[in-house]
Parts: C-alpha cells; structure tokens; sequence
C-alpha cells in the first residue's frame, strides 16, 4: 500500500469519552494502548462550519481511525483548507501526511446538516474518494462514523467497523442491564434490566434482534429480543438449564444448550422455539456453539475427552456423529467464536493461571495467545475480523477489552462504577 | 430466654468442636444410628430430643449442607459423601421432603462452561443420592454456575468457598 509509511512506533494513547448512560448512569470510557507497526499518516482537517455543530463531525471521525491502531494523526497546524482548490499539496506532504480529509458542514432549516467531505492522496495530489449527505442533526454521529468507515476502506481495503455496535452486560450493584452501544461506547442504552443474571448476549445476523440468557426466573432462559420493537420471546425455556444461544448465519436457527435430557448438550431450535433436535451426545458436557460463517459447522466447548478444549462437528449433526477435536494445547480451552472469513476461531486459553484469549488458525492448527492478562473471558471477532472483543479484569472491575488480530493494539472499555462483562460485537448493518 | 440462647451458643460451639477434631466420628453417626433413628419416627417436621429440627441440628451431619471442590472438577471428594449419603438416606426416608441442589463454581473462566459445571456438579450429588435411596422425584438438580458467588474476591479462599453444591430442602 503506497500510503503506508512505515514507522516503528510504540506509545500509549488515552482518550476519554464521557458517556452519558441514561438508564444506570454509567460513563464508558475508552483507553487505546500500542499500536501497529505500520500506520498510515493521516491530516484530518476541521470541516467549515462545524464549531456551530452540537456534535464535531471532525472529532467522532479522527477517534475512530486512532482507535482502529492503523492511523497516526497528523496535527493540521492551523491550515485550514475546505476545498481542494484551497488545499497546498506541498505542505501536507511536508508535515508527513499521506492523506488528507476536508469538507464542510451547513446547517439548513428543519435540524437538517449538509456533510461534504473528500478524502485527498498527498502524494498524487488527487481526490481519493468523497461525497456529500444531508442528515438531521441527531444522527451526525452516526455520519461521521461512515465517513470514518469510508476512509478506512480506501486507505487500507478492509471493511470499516465504526458504524456497528457492540452488545455487553453491566452489572451495578444488584442490577444487571443488557446493553446496547456504538462501537465507539456512545449511545449506549439498556434493553432490558434485571436483578437477576444475564449472560452471553449474541447478535442475530441482520443486526435486528439479540438472544441473551437471563435467571429473571430463577433459572437460565434463552430469551430473543428484538431491538425496534423491544418485544421478546423466550425460545428455549425447557426444565433445566437453557443457555449460550448461537445464530445460525441465515440468522433461522439458533444452536442452544439445554440439561433437558441430562447433563449440558447442544441443541438446535428455530428462531421461533419451534423444532427443537438434538445435537450432541456425550456424557460430558458440551456447550459455547458457535457457527461457521458458511453453516456448515458448530465448534464447541465439550470436555468428553476429560478437560475443556474445543471440537467441531457439521451442524447438520445428529446424537450419533462424532465431534472432532481441535485444541491440543493445554488442559483449559473454552468460548470459541468462528472469525467472520471462517479461516480460524478466538477461545479462552488457561495457562499457568492465567486465563488469555488467543487464536487458533483451522488449516494450520497454529495457536497465537494474544493476551497476557489474568482473567479473560467471552471473545467476540469485529466484523472485519481486525479486532477481538472480549471482557477482562483490572483492579477487580470487570472491564470490557479490544485487541487486534496481530496482537499489536489494544483498547480498554469502562465504567467508573459496575462491572462490564459479556461482549458481543455486532454485525456490518446493511446501508443503502 | 436467655438461658435457651445460652444453651443454643453451647450446641453451636459443640457442633463447632465435634466437627473439627472428630470428623471420622461424625461420618460414623451419619452412616448408621443417626439415619435410623429419623426413619423411624417417620416424621420429616418433628423435632428430635434436643429441640431442634434433625435438619438444622447442628450436632447432626444434615445440617452440613455445602459440597466443596478442586478448580474444574465435579467429583464429591470422599470426605464429602458421608454428608450427601445422609441427605439421601434422609431423603428415602421423609417420601414427602424435597431438595434442591444449587451447583455453584468460582468466577475464573467461561460463564457458560461454569454454568455447565455447576449442573454438573448438581447432578453428581444427584446421582449419588439417587444411588443411596433417595427418589428423582424429590431432586432438582440446577446450575448457578459463576453468578450468584457466596464469597466476594479474587484469591483461592474465595474460589474455594464459591466451587460448591449447596443442599436445599423445599419449605426451609
């Protein structure tokens, strides 16, 4: 990539966004740590007009592209260019930059903001890409989040994450509220709350709804929700245990577990609770399904060979197929979540004590740990397979935590007051 | 008033004493007098001669009610089984009495693997009263896993206390 310049560059960033969390007044803050060793130069000029803006549109933009770990910002020093005629290409090119973003913004009648924006190559002295929108003034987050994901796509050919969400659980006291917020921790909003456990939220495949395990009725139930309407349903709730849901792709079916007919087994159930067939049988336990991004598989956790590691069977499995193991390393290997392009999956590894998310590749069966942290749980792949969520504790406070593929960048995820567990990062959303 | 407070600080400081310096002795009385004696008044609600009630006579091996294990096991460690032999042969004599088994893990781990060790660990007492006399019926085994930890922190002391089947009996 021509727009890559390769600098060696160890640091610590922080940032701090304050977060206004309506419903149990908690303030997400966000913490970046490392970074790539490649990381493309970028100058992110003002947009006119902005100032007058509830919300700078320039701000939300650069936040994203440093928090990806893939872009140095590059200070614009006073120079404020809003169109290309206006822009010398000369003196972007001395500050280091490689690219450069302008535009505008204009407040028309109604809340309504007119957004320009192109994105600028220094080196060629050309427009990259650009466009303008009109969005009311509620949703220039969400704009900004798209231009950063436009300028992300361009610069490094990967799909941008900045406009999806992120699913999590905060716990406060005695109150536990599933939450849902934008992958920048903005936004962030209860769907429902409990003074009883919820866990292992997870996304249905379009985005639109969310099944999650809640103890509201003493026990766990595997309830699907969806997000517009905030209605609800309790698809698996059979006497035992009902837990860890997992979407099918066509987002039609969920692998769930149940102690319905003794120990904890996988299931299959439609999306409505019908149809409910058996998966697994074994005489230990099986459980944390996840789905192959093409259907085709679920990988587990089961300890049927004496301790937890990771097998796979098809989903079309029936009690009589048998499960192939995966993971060899290790007494303690838990939570597999299938990477977006199928080429590998993120577990929970236990070594010497400590408990770290590592990954494992499928063709080569090559294992990376990722983390050196004490206590990591519930990892979770962007959809972009870039960055792995996952929870983990500092201070004995459950954190949330994101940290690349490659190991190379982490960011940290808090609530000044709670505990923030059980990540789940939600899809690419269909636009336009 | 008084004086029965009294006597029930002395019961409790008895019990204390019995179980730590004499546990061969309390796994004793479990396996043989003790259990006899409830099935042959038959009756689940009276009270033996000391007052209490034989579940919560703390003299007795049925008012231990916590089964305790290693990191990641649900095997009942053998100085567990004279104490869930008791609840079961409790259990087979009292048709009408009813548990509920609460298995309960540390907080180290997957939340859903932990979900299914505590049903595990549940169904493992389960089986173990089934075995000695006790009827399915009078059991519900169910899971907790890492949600509902007795003991707050992040040390073994902790883990420890918090890696356990508790011993519910329905109306307590």
């Amino acid at each position: 990539m021509s727009t890559h310049t390769r600098i060696v560059f160890y640091g610590f960033w922080l940032f701090l966004w304050l977060l206004f969390c309506a419903p149990l007044q908690a303030r997400l803050n966000i913490e970046i740590f490392g970074g790539g060793t490649e990381r493309i130069p970028i100058a992110i000029v003002p947009f006119a007009d902005e100032g007058g803006l509830p919300q700078r549109v320039t701000d939300v933009m650069s936040a994203d592209l440093q928090r990806s770990g893939l872009f140095r910002l590059i200070d614009p020093a006073g120079q404020t260019p809003y169109a290309p005629a206006e822009v010398v290409y000369g003196d972007w090119a001395d500050r280091g930059a490689s690219a450069l973003v302008i535009g505008r913004t204009i407040l028309m009648p109604g809340g309504q903001v007119e957004l320009q924006f192109r994105l600028l190559d220094v080196a060629r002295q050309a427009q990259l890409t650009g466009f303008a929108t009109i969005v009311p003034v509620a949703q220039l987050r969400a704009a900004a989040h798209r231009i950063a994901d436009i300028i992300y796509e361009a610069l490094t050919g990967e799909v941008g994450v900045f406009s999806t969400r992120i699913a999590y659980v905060l716990k406060q006291g005695n109150k536990y509220a599933l939450q849902v917020a934008d992958s920048d921790g903005y936004n962030a909003h209860s769907i429902i709350e409990y003074n009883e456990p919820i866990i292992s939220p997870a996304w249905s495949p379009d985005g639109s709804k969310i099944a999650y395990v809640s103890f509201e009725n003493k026990k766990p139930v595997v309830y699907v929700q969806t997000l517009a309407t905030r209605e609800r349903k309790a698809i698996a709730n059979f006497a035992g245990s009902n837990s860890a849901p997992a979407w099918s792709p066509d987002g039609k079916k969920l692998a769930v577990v149940l102690s319905l007919h003794g120990g904890s087994q996988l299931y299959l159930i439609n999306a409505d609770g019908s149809g409910l067939q058996r998966l697994t049988r074994s005489s230990g336990i099986d459980t944390e399904p996840s789905f192959s991004p093409d259907g085709r598989h679920i990988i587990f956790t089961s300890d049927r060979g004496g301790s937890p590691q990771i097998y796979r069977i098809p989903a079309g499995a029936t009690e009589l197929t048998s499960a192939e193991r995966l993971t060899f390393e290790g007494g303690y290997n838990v939570s597999p979540a299938f990477s977006h392009d199928g080429k590998g999956f993120a577990f929970i590894h236990r070594h010497n004590g400590r408990f770290n998310v590592a990954v494992q590749d499928l063709a080569t069966r090559q294992v990376q740990i990722l983390t050196n942290s004490q206590f990591d749980e519930s990892p979770s792949f962007a959809p972009n397979d870039r960055m792995i969520l996952y929870a983990t504790e500092t201070g004995g406070h459950g954190i949330l935590s994101a940290i690349s593929r490659d190991g190379q960048t982490r960011q940290h995820l808090s609530v000044q007051t709670g505990d923030i567990r059980e990540p789940a990062w939600g899809p690419l959303l269909k636009q336009k | 008033m008084k004086k029965t407070a009294g006597v029930l600080i002395i019961s409790l400081l008895s019990a204390c004493a019995s179980q730590t310096t004499q546990p061969t002795d309390v796994e004793d009385r479990s396996m043989g007098a003790d259990s006899s004696s409830y099935g042959a008044d038959g009756n689940a609600l009276g009270s033996d001669r000391s007052g209490f009630h034989p579940l919560n006579d703390p003299n007795s091996i049925l008012s231990q009610r916590s089964v305790y294990y290693d990191f990641d096991s649900y095997t009942v460690k053998n100085e567990y089984r004279p104490l869930v032999i008791a609840h079961a042969q409790y259990l087979r004599d009292n048709p009408n009495a009813q548990v509920i088994l609460q298995g309960n893990t540390d907080d180290r781990g997957s939340r859903e693997y932990n979900l299914a060790l505590g049903q595990r660990r549940a169904d493992g007492v389960k089986n173990i009263m089934t075995l000695s006399g006790a009827r399915t019926s009078q059991i519900e085994s169910v899971s907790l896993g890492e949600e509902k930890p007795r003991a707050d922190g992040s040390d073994e002391s902790a883990w420890s206390e918090n890696r356990r089947t508790d011993i519910l009996y329905r109306g307590e």
